[in-house]
């Protein structure tokens, strides 16, 4: 058994709209550890990405503990996160988010910017190279097709080294080939030792991971290792 | 990869927006550079005009003084005249350096100016009033070959103007005479390019004004005798003393008032120019909230952020300084024509002055635009909280 990269004990999000009261998790005993390949699945609505935005270090929390790392961030300042998920997450979003102003390239030089990170751009190119989009380094995203903007948001992601991915929905704008496409990186990442957690709600992808969480109204009913 | 880049494409991306901001700030900035080099340019003109007079003090008949004023520098209308007795009285005064007496009239001349017609300003002198004005040279001619010769020596534009050469002769209407241009001056940057001169008693006998002059000139040997030399002269009646500083003092008050009022139109421009780069700028970060969420998400810091948006609102400030320069520049000749069409009294010289200096302080002062009004835009973005901005922009 690897790093422990998430342990959450009692993990609660309640969500207040105008006099109800939502829990979007509800009380989430939850460990992954370094190298593991996570499916987060469940119906929409089930708290799939709320669960994701805390593991992200975005969302706040309510109640309960959680580590990242090691490092207890419930109640850390935004100052502090920001470093935790500079140096140790890699994001990766069902619509792409890339910077549209910005070229493949460059949209990986601004993540290597922000974490202070000094890298040739050689190195940004090899990232490219690796989710074969060598012919694509100065392409704006608007030049580039669904899938290829997704492999360029998984370069992005692994520009700073990190030590997990977190990937929400990363096919939900994309047909069933790249998809499978998109997949079929994750897993190489993963065989590589990378540890990915990844939400959807796409039953066939999410299958092929190693570990199955299943949630439903914020609560994991089923936790298949 | 650094900031200003990232910041100088996002601008590009709503180019439209962005150039429209940077015109509304190049305008801005032209206007204040204009107006700013209008101020200095006016007083050094002024200044410039009323050393080059040659004399610090003036004897007129009493009257108005800044009519009095304008008549020296502009010979506007409205003379008074006085008895040529009292220059024969001071001419003797042994504080007086140089003194020369001088009769100024003015005619209409419906023919001036291919038939548009204009006044023509004429002014009888003696010799004595080169002594005072020591840089007129001659471009061709000479002086009046005797003090009641029926001669005139032309000012440059006013011979340009006439397109007269010497020898030729010059018409003067209402008095119907005519007159030999006996020489025509060099240009010399003042109001004296502009009139036909000709000998003193020439002039009171045409214009029907024995005897009589409109001003008497006095440069004194020490300017520190002004005071006393003022008090002796102060009892002659009909006259009045004028002397110099007074007059551009006069001037310069005549026109604080109208520059209150364009100072205060550049302060308002700058104003509107400023709310209108935070519009812009807060608009862009509106519609970039969930971009602005990502990049928290990918690793950028508040300051990040913060820094980002600023240099966003700092290049568009830049950019409209440096437009707004070359635009005041450029226009410079156009904003003096209509300085000139619009002010009571005008001094010939280069009225709006833009000098590197200024330039340099117009660009300087828009980048400081740029840093005030980042602030509020770029705290804005900086404290959007990333889970939100993300949700927000889906």
């Amino acid at each position: 058994m690897g790093e422990l990269i998430v342990k959450a004990e009692k993990l609660t999000k309640v969500y207040k709209l105008s006099a109800e009261e939502i829990a979007a998790v509800n009380n989430v005993d939850l460990e992954i550890s370094s190298g593991e390949f996570v499916s987060i699945m469940g119906p929409s609505g089930s708290g799939k990405t709320t669960l994701l935005d805390m593991v992200g270090c975005l969302d706040s929390i309510t109640s309960g503990q959680l580590e990242i790392l090691g490092n207890d961030v419930s109640k850390m300042k935004e100052s502090r996160l920001v470093n935790i998920r500079r140096r140790k997450i890699g994001f990766i979003f069902q619509d792409f988010s890339l910077i549209p102003s910005l070229t493949a390239l460059e949209n990986i030089q601004l993540t290597l910017y922000f974490a202070g990170i000094q890298k040739k751009p050689k190195e940004s190119i090899r990232l490219l190279e690796k989710v074969s989009l060598a012919h694509r380094v100065n392409h704006l995203p608007k030049q580039l097709s669904g899938g290829e903007k997704q492999r360029v948001a998984i370069a992005r992601a692994l520009a700073t080294e990190p030590k997990f991915l977190l990937a929400d929905e990363p096919t939900g704008h994309l047909d069933i080939e790249n998809s499978q496409e998109i997949l079929s990186i994750f897993k190489q990442l993963n065989e590589e030792g990378l540890t990915i957690i990844m939400a959807t709600h796409n039953q066939k992808l999410g299958l092929q991971a190693k570990r199955i969480i299943y949630l439903v109204d914020g609560r994991i009913v089923e936790n298949n290792k | 990869m650094n900031i200003i880049s990232i910041a100088y494409k996002n601008l590009k991306r709503k180019k439209i927006r962005s150039v429209l901001t940077i015109g509304g700030v190049a305008i801005a900035v032209a206007v204040l550079v204009s107006l700013m080099g209008f101020d200095r340019g006016y007083q050094e003109s002024l200044t410039g005009n009323i050393d080059k007079m040659g004399y610090q003090l003036l004897i007129t008949a009493k009257g108005c003084p800044y009519e009095a004023a304008t008549m020296m520098l502009k010979g506007g209308g409205g003379l008074r005249y006085m008895e040529k007795d009292i220059y024969d009285k001071i001419r003797g005064d042994t504080r007086i350096d140089k003194v020369t007496p001088q009769l100024v009239s003015t005619v209409y001349d419906p023919d001036r100016l291919d038939g548009q017609g204009g006044f023509v300003m004429y002014m009888g002198i003696i010799k004595s009033y080169l002594e005072l004005k020591p840089w007129v040279k001659f471009k061709s001619g000479q002086w009046f070959t005797s003090e009641t010769a029926e001669e005139v020596i032309m000012g440059y534009e006013a011979a340009e103007v006439e397109q007269r050469l010497v020898g030729d002769k010059i018409f003067v209407p209402n008095v119907n005479k005519v007159l030999t241009v006996i020489g025509i001056f060099e240009r010399s940057g003042t109001q004296d390019d502009g009139i036909v001169f000709l000998p003193l008693k020439t002039a009171q006998q045409i214009f029907s004004l024995p005897d009589k002059l409109t001003g008497v000139g006095i440069k004194l040997k020490n300017i520190q005798e002004i005071g006393s030399f003022e008090e002796d002269l102060y009892n002659e009646p009909g006259i009045q003393i004028i002397s110099m500083a007074q007059v551009r003092g006069t001037i310069l008050n005549l026109i604080s008032s109208a520059k209150v009022m364009t100072n205060s139109v550049a302060v308002i421009a700058i104003f509107i120019a400023v709310i209108g780069v935070v519009n812009t700028i807060l608009m862009s970060i509106f519609e970039r909230t969930r971009e602005i969420g990502v990049m928290k998400a990918i690793g950028a810091s508040a300051m990040d952020i913060f820094r980002l948006v600023w240099m966003e609102t700092i290049l568009v400030c830049s950019l409209g300084g440096i437009l707004g320069s070359i635009l005041a520049l450029s226009g410079s000749g156009l904003v003096e024509h209509i300085i000139k069409m619009v002010l009571p009294y005008a001094p010939s010289g280069q009225l709006v002055l833009i000098k590197p200096g200024l330039l340099f302080v117009a660009f300087i002062g828009a980048i400081i635009l740029g840093i005030i009004a980042g602030i509020y835009p770029a705290w804005r973005a900086a404290s959007m909280r990333p889970v939100e901005a993300i949700r927000t922009g889906e």
